[in-house]
């Protein structure tokens, strides 16, 4: 607040307390009145009385003028000040958080300690799971955690990284950058046909044989070094399987043939820093327990 | 000033008249009531005392393995004998409220301020420390002696044993008012034992100082200058409302006499000035002087003044519960549209919250799509929507629950659709429902997820919720 609007508003607090104290005990005694009990007020015939307040409201209201001027000593209040206690807002957030953190670190270290496999059973460490994925993970894998368009299913066997819990907690530790090069360039248009129509064969659908037999050379001279020469992928380069008929970005013909085309370069977030090692254990745990 | 004009008349030094200011704010007057028996105080005393004995013994009350009556705020949970009520249940409580709210109205319009005169807690509270001042200080006047007297031992032991007393009922009443959101046995234990939570040694303290306050040292003023029923209820009176008041035709001209004498051959009234009426009264005020917004209706004044009219062979009733046109010599109308409205209405309501009571279903779904994908689409071409349930079994006992939908044709539920739940357990389900496209007319359908026990018919409920797939 700049230093004329502190003062204003400095002005403003000490000029009204003053004011109103000054009323108050101005008020306090006055000529007495004669017998007359009424304020003067008349409406439909019906006066007004003048019934004086009881003389505790008068000790009241000095004790809220106490009471402000302590409040306004001890907090911010008056303009810039910031008040004898150093009390602001965030510092009390700041205060909670550690005092939360401090009640729940015990337990997270506990857990911390505990192999994932043991705590994926633990009705507790699912329910903290359950929320953490619900505000972390939940906007791309979905609530249910059964994934969408280019975002995996967490809750089968099939897994592009890997499901072991070591591999889980790195993929969500250090995030995952998946690198399938566009092969458009390199095959032409009628490879990526061929290839496609030689994966459709992979799956047990039906494909032109001629076109797939050929697609099957270009597979074994391409494709191989990452998805392997059977088509099952490589979890340690998150090569995906391309025999089990999941598809991360659709098993339609065209959709299959825009992957081998243009390329896919899906990217799942690094959340070490979000939510740090004993988050992550829990969250592992979670994550493993879905499949398990 | 002898030589100045002969038509003028002489001024003179006058000194001025003593005129030293007043406190414009009223010296509180100490109220000495005297005590009274009579019709109406055995009245309050016959009402007060199962009231009394309910508020007291209720907590201790247990019901199978917990208390009968407990408030468990940490828990949200409200237990009433058999039943449990929710936060979602609050509605009810309010309704309850307001159903509690209309009866005192009706009974203003129909008695005046009988929930003052004789329920009201401040009125109740305060005739039991009003009783314990007279126990251990004695009668009005030994009370008056005592308080302008200097201190002694005697004085000093009369006022300790009056402010103990008063301290152990206040402290009585804090901790079962605590122990309605408290375990109270566990609460009483802790507190022996200086065992108990923080919070509750707060609230119990704090219970017993406002009792100590309120009944002991406020009194009336509570009613006079704090509480807004007081204020508003002179709107609820008309003509005909029972009022405690003092029948000026028969009374006046006031004035004493003796008891063998006649009061028309001395040109008297009915009242003769003894000030009984406003010595009982607990308020300090003079019902003779007419209806006045202190007044409680507590009738203190009513037996005062009937014990009189006995003594001197006069009828009773000269303060009575009578109505304004009464006084006025016409008859009260006891039935008339306003009070009829009252009960009408009240019938209804009561009858509306004891329906909503015997057929309410301890049991709530609630439905939150997931946003961040409006759909997805499948391998298959298929649209999946993902759901996730909220499901409160709300029923003390445990139950095992069915999932299902309604309103999407052969839509499919993708997920456990079986669930077991613990009484009072929340469980948070996720779900996806799949549907072909071709079978949706619009982009958006609306469609219910049911829930049922299968093993309780009576426990089912619904929510409505969307399905949404590509324009």
């Amino acid at each position: 607040m700049a230093s004329f609007w502190s003062w204003w508003i400095i002005l403003l607090t000490v000029a009204s307390f003053v004011g109103l104290t000054w009323i108050l005990f101005a008020n306090r005694k006055g000529e007495p009145g004669g017998t007359e009990k009424t304020t003067g007020h008349v409406y439909d015939g019906i006066e007004e009385l003048e019934n004086p307040l009881p003389a505790w409201w008068f000790a009241m209201f000095v004790i809220t003028m106490v009471f402000g001027v302590a409040y306004l000593a001890l907090y911010p209040g008056l303009g810039n000040f910031e008040g004898l206690l150093n009390w602001t807002q965030e510092n009390q957030y700041e205060r909670d958080v550690a005092k939360a953190d401090e009640v729940h670190r015990e337990m997270r270290d506990r857990y911390l300690a505990m192999p994932v496999e043991e705590i994926a059973a633990n009705p507790e460490v699912i329910r903290m799971g359950r929320r953490m994925f619900s505000n972390n993970c939940a906007q791309c894998h979905g609530s249910d955690a059964r994934g969408a368009y280019g975002f995996p299913n967490l809750t089968d066997d099939d897994w592009i990284y890997g499901g072991s819990p070591e591999t889980i907690k790195a993929s969500i530790t250090q995030g995952r950058r998946a690198a399938m090069p566009a092969w458009g360039s390199v095959i032409g248009d009628q490879g990526v046909s061929e290839v496609t129509a030689h994966l459709l064969t992979l799956n047990g659908r039906e494909a032109d044989e001629s076109l797939a037999s050929a697609g099957a050379k270009t597979f074994a001279t391409y494709c191989v070094d990452c998805h392997g020469p059977e088509g099952h992928g490589n979890p340690a380069l998150g090569a995906p399987n391309l025999t089990n008929g999941i598809w991360l970005y659709g098993g339609q013909v065209e959709q299959i043939a825009h992957s081998i085309r243009a390329g896919r370069n899906g990217n799942m977030p690094a959340h070490e820093e979000l939510l740090g090692e004993d988050k992550i254990h829990i969250l592992t745990a979670y994550v493993y327990s879905l499949s398990h | 000033m002898s030589e100045s004009n002969p038509e003028q008349i002489d001024l003179q030094e006058v000194a001025p008249a003593e005129v030293g200011e007043i406190d414009l704010y009223q010296r509180r007057e100490r109220i000495y009531t005297r005590k009274v028996e009579g019709y109406f105080q055995r009245i309050r005393l016959y009402t007060g005392w199962p009231l009394l004995l309910g508020y007291f013994i209720l907590p201790w009350i247990q019901w199978g393995d917990r208390q009968a009556v407990l408030f468990d705020l940490p828990a949200r949970k409200f237990h009433i004998l058999g039943m449990t009520f929710w936060p979602q249940d609050f509605p009810m409580l309010a309704f309850l409220l307001i159903i509690a709210a209309f009866s005192l109205f009706a009974v203003t319009t129909f008695a005046g301020r009988l929930w003052c005169g004789y329920t009201c807690p401040q009125t109740v509270w305060t005739s039991i420390f009003m009783w314990l001042e007279q126990y251990t200080e004695g009668s009005r006047n030994q009370r008056i002696k005592l308080d302008q007297a200097p201190w002694s031992a005697e004085k000093a032991l009369k006022k300790g044993m009056k402010h103990g007393s008063w301290l152990f009922v206040a402290f009585m009443t804090g901790l079962t008012f605590v122990g309605y959101f408290y375990p109270i046995r566990s609460l009483a234990t802790e507190l022996l034992q200086f065992s108990a939570p923080l919070v509750a040694v707060f609230w119990t303290g704090f219970f017993t100082v406002l009792t100590y306050l309120n009944a002991g040292w406020m009194r009336e003023q509570v009613c006079k200058y704090m509480c807004p029923y007081a204020r508003f209820q002179s709107v609820m009176f008309d003509h005909d409302t029972l009022i405690v008041s003092y029948d000026e035709k028969r009374g006046e001209p006031r004035g004493s006499r003796k008891r063998s004498a006649d009061p028309s051959e001395l040109g008297l009234g009915h009242c003769i000035n003894c000030e009984l009426c406003v010595q009982v009264c607990p308020t300090g005020i003079d019902i003779r002087k007419g209806l006045q917004y202190e007044c409680i209706d507590c009738a203190m004044c009513v037996d005062a003044c009937d014990s009189v009219m006995d003594k001197m062979q006069y009828p009773k009733g000269l303060i009575r519960y009578t109505s304004e046109r009464e006084l006025a010599g016409d008859t009260t109308h006891w039935l008339r549209p306003r009070i009829i409205g009252y009960v009408l209405v009240l019938g209804l309501m009561i009858t509306v919250f004891c329906w909503q009571m015997l057929t309410r279903i301890p049991l709530e779904l609630s439905v939150i799509r997931d946003r961040n994908q409006l759909y997805v689409t499948t391998d298959s071409g298929a649209i999946d929507n993902i759901y996730t349930l909220r499901l409160v079994n709300m029923d003390p006992e445990m139950h095992e629950f069915e999932i299902g939908i309604e309103g999407l044709a052969g839509a499919q539920i993708i997920g456990e659709t079986e669930y077991t739940l613990n009484g009072g357990e929340v469980r948070t389900i996720n779900l996806r429902i799949r549907q072909r496209p071709e079978q949706l007319a619009t982009p958006s359908s609306e469609f219910h997820f049911t829930v049922k026990a299968t093993d309780e018919a009576s426990l089912h409920t619904r929510h409505e919720s969307r399905f949404v797939k590509p324009l």
